[in-house]
């Protein structure tokens, strides 16, 4: 712990960058698990790119830290009118812009930039649309360009976003990553100058965190924004060492170069836990592997097939070898940090007797023959398909199903998913926005059922389907809840899938380190944590 | 002299091709465009990806994507990142001086250790100094660089505390890079504190990195020395009386030098694959680890720019070894 100690004292004479008083400067490391393509949220798709445009901006609205509440950001308040369609955002006042070498802001942040911000991703003729490649995946995913009817300025804080259809999950929406509002000011000035890329490199923002360097490959550095809305973040400086190796910053730390680790390795986690100098933090991650049954296909366009191979794989085992403690087994299709997951559900459980039984009354008395996909890469919800896949194969042919286990290249493997080839798939999903609504109707509704579309189950089921219609339509929290926890139990007795488990993350802390929240969409935060000394 | 430089250089322009070829049609061999490889779970709409390869030319035949390509590296210009979307070859100029730095001085570190062992082994031939340089040299050769650098990390830098665990600079200093060689800046901004971090830095991994060429440089010494210690010429220094220092130092070494240096420009490509694991394992900011992420996010003109960039520097190396060769040994310059 001595050199970031020393570091946060004495170090700062021989900095240019570290400018805050020597004796007071807190200096948090964050060994952070790989590089940045910029520092532009809207136009990256990965983690580690949204961990370092976080500390910068701020979007209308943001995620409550460590949690999936939609709390204000630089909105104060909102309306949604009685048909759900528009929605009214009331700005901030005085939210000061971040400056640097080639900007000195002459205003606050107003409704100029919100509309800016959000015409750089839709319009296709936005003098920046296409600056750093211009590929909006995010904001397309979210299917906003289909929602978006109008966005309006109604005065310089207040803005009216008119949407095509009701959509509840909208809120949630603008509280993603993707979402954040750049300086329009700072646009013109770098047009002027001709240097727009710069705008994702050098980024201006609101956010409790200024950018003041980036060495490609190795450190990036922030440092306090003393006029924050939200009041001075604790540390002065927040820096962020770029370290690949898992085993590397599991050295980093106890050699004390950094404070926070992600991504540990499994199988350091027992050595973690033991250290006394080490807080080991962990969270079911939002999200969820599973094995979906193609309902198109025989046998399983039978439900007592699906309720019988529930019963057949013993799940426990599976996940204690898969996961090695990084992982608890699932009941349901979305996670257990998510609101409306309901707690009523009851898995089905291991047992091969019944499981056979069930299978003979379906008419496959010595059972049958099928597939199994399993994915080729290591994914956030599933570190080993393969070998999931072989314990899964294991327990299927003890009720007399013989499984073949079929592996494409990861590209291949999702668009045959798909397009529904399988009889039986591996797949996960990581939460997005936080709303059940990501879950259910993305991965479960009709919708999605049709070829191409990401319900890999096939699975149309009209009573299911109206009811989370339905919870989309509708903008009360309390009644979308209680229409997707029904729409759980008919998940459950239906059976599409086999829930497998929800991945546990973990991060490893240095206990110098204060008030860190582990953040459930799996991004890393640093505004509102201290460093005691 | 012209001449035989004039034909090693000739025999440069196939190679140069043939590397330029293979890289391009290699990478793209592998499965997952750079579009695919960012999709997630969610997959993308087929006009989408249509679309989106449309802007970044891939949708073009691949001869026709493969003369663009030659056509532009002609004229220097060897593209744009795809994630980015900055000019290929100035971020190679960033990150290249790191590994430059790293692999000058895990060369160095190997010549100077390994010169002399192999010099006293083969004079001592047969004596446990003798196997104990072969000894650990094979065992260095051996030696898989993942393991061997985090065990010296394990060792030196969490258990001693004596060398930093990775980087390239405490992090408390912020030198401006002018040069990108992080010695010479620290220097230049005269922050000795910070050189010498710098200096502690590259320690584990110039012994990680040095390793291997250091292996091969003690072995090749020795031998060499043993076949130049048995000619006649060494004998008649001996009998006309020099002193065993001086028979050693100019008749022995100066020709046994001359396989070793073929060695050691050899170990230049060696050097820089293994750099690409060394500066993995100490997150080092240099070219190996922008190569690796640039395979992973399928940046084809990143990583097609790199590898050339990289064969053209060893082929260079090469060439200057070739005509070193060439000053040190008449023989071979004449016979050409």
């Amino acid at each position: 712990m001595k050199r970031i100690l020393l570091g946060a004292g004495l170090g700062v004479a021989a900095t240019l960058a570290l400018a805050a008083p020597a004796q007071a400067a807190k200096t948090l490391v964050y060994c952070s698990e790989g590089s940045p393509e910029n520092f532009n949220p809207m136009v990256n798709t990965t983690g580690t790119s949204f961990d370092v445009s976080l500390p910068v901006y701020n979007n209308l609205v943001q995620f409550e830290y460590g949690g999936t509440k939609v709390v204000p950001g630089l909105a104060e308040k909102w309306e949604v009118s009685e048909d759900g369609l528009t929605y009214t955002f009331h700005l901030r006042k005085g939210v000061k812009w971040h400056s640097n070498n080639d900007f000195k802001p002459t205003r606050d942040a107003n409704a100029d930039d919100v509309l800016w911000s959000f015409n750089r991703q839709w319009k296709k003729d936005h003098p920046f649309h296409k600056v750093s490649g211009g590929a909006y995946d995010y904001f397309n995913d979210m299917a906003m360009p289909d929602l978006l009817k109008s966005i309006e300025k109604v005065d310089d804080y207040t803005v009216k976003f008119t949407l095509n259809k009701v959509e509840a999950p909208f809120i949630a929406n603008l509280a993603m990553p993707f979402a954040p509002i750049q300086s329009a000011e700072y646009a013109e000035t770098l047009q002027k100058k001709n240097q727009i890329d710069k705008i994702d490199q050098a980024p201006i923002g609101t956010g409790p965190f200024q950018f003041v360097a980036y060495q490609k490959d190795a450190v990036i550095r922030y440092k306090a924004f003393e006029p924050y809305w939200g009041g001075k973040a604790q540390l002065d400086n927040l820096v962020f060492a770029i370290t690949p190796d898992a085993a590397v910053r599991y050295a980093k730390l106890k050699a004390g170069e950094c404070h926070i680790v992600p991504y540990p390795n499994p199988a350091d986690l027992e050595a973690m836990k033991k250290d006394s100098a080490i807080t080991l933090m962990e969270q079911e991650g939002l999200n969820v592997g599973y094995l979906a049954f193609n309902v198109t296909k025989k046998p399983f366009d039978d439900v007592r097939v699906r309720r019988a191979l529930n019963m057949a794989i013993d799940k426990k085992a599976v996940v204690d070898a898969v996961y090695q403690g990084a992982g608890v087994p699932a009941k349901n299709p979305i996670p257990p940090t998510m609101w409306s997951y309901n707690k009523e559900i009851e898995d089905y459980p291991y047992d091969p007797e019944r499981a056979k039984k069930l299978l003979a009354e379906a008419g496959f008395p010595d059972g049958f023959e099928t597939d199994l996909w399993a994915m080729p890469v290591q994914r956030p919800y599933n570190p080993n398909a393969k070998r999931m896949a072989e314990m899964m194969q294991a327990d299927l042919a003890k009720v007399g199903i013989k499984a073949k286990v079929v592996q494409y290249e990861w590209g291949e493997y999702r668009k045959r998913l798909q397009a529904g080839e399988h009889q039986m798939g591996m797949l996960g999903w990581t939460g997005d926005n936080g709303d059940p609504d990501n879950f259910l109707h993305v991965l479960l509704g009709c919708e999605a059922a049709r070829p191409g579309g990401s319900n890999i189950a096939k699975w149309c089921y009209k009573e299911f389907d109206d009811l989370v219609v339905q919870a989309k339509r509708t903008t009360d929290i309390a009644a979308r809840t209680k229409l997707y926890e029904q729409a759980q139990v008919i998940f459950k007795e239906e059976a599409p899938w086999l829930t497998v488990a929800h991945s546990v993350v973990h991060m490893a802390l240095s206990k110098n380190v204060v008030d860190y929240k582990m953040d459930p969409f799996g991004i890393h935060r640093f505004y509102g944590v201290d460093l005691k000394q | 002299m012209l001449r035989f430089i004039l034909t090693r250089v000739s025999l440069v322009i196939p190679t140069f091709l043939g590397v330029t070829f293979l890289t391009f049609l290699l990478i793209r061999l592998v499965p997952g465009d750079p579009i695919e490889v960012r999709v997630g779970e969610r997959g993308i709409p087929p006009e989408r990806l249509l679309e989106l390869r449309h802007e970044l030319g891939l949708d073009r035949p691949l001869w026709h994507q493969f003369l663009d390509y030659i056509g532009g590296v002609l004229q220097g210009d060897l593209g744009v990142s795809l994630v980015t979307r900055n000019s290929v070859f100035s971020e190679f100029v960033t990150l290249f001086p790191a590994t430059l730095e790293l692999a000058a001085l895990a060369m160095l570190f190997a010549t100077v250790v390994g010169l002399p062992a192999g010099i006293i082994a083969a004079v001592r031939r047969g004596s446990i100094f003798d196997h104990g340089v072969m000894g650990i040299s094979l065992t260095g050769y051996s030696m898989p660089i993942f393991w061997w650098g985090l065990l010296l990390i394990l060792f030196f830098s969490v258990g001693l505390g004596w060398t930093p665990v990775s980087g390239r600079l405490d992090l408390l200093y912020y030198v401006e890079p002018v040069t990108g060689f992080m010695l010479i800046d620290t220097l230049m901004a005269g922050e000795y504190g910070a050189f010498w971090s710098a200096l502690h830095h590259l320690i584990l991994p110039m012994i990680v990195l040095g390793t291997v060429p250091l292996a091969v440089v003690a072995r090749m010494t020795r031998s060499a020395m043993l076949e130049v210690l048995g000619e006649d010429y060494i004998r008649t220094a001996k009998a006309k009386g020099l002193a065993g220092k001086r028979v050693i130092g100019m008749h022995a070494l100066r020709n046994a030098l001359i396989p070793v240096v073929t060695v050691i420009g050899l170990q230049v490509g060696t050097l820089l694959g293994g750099a690409i694991l060394t500066e993995t394992i100490f997150s080092w900011p240099g070219v190996g680890k922008w190569l690796i992420e640039s395979i992973n996010r399928r940046d084809y003109p990143a990583l097609q720019g790199g590898v050339l960039l990289i064969a053209t520097t060893v082929m260079t190396v090469n060439l200057l070894v070739d005509v070193l060769y060439g000053v040190l040994n008449p023989r071979i310059r004449h016979s050409r």
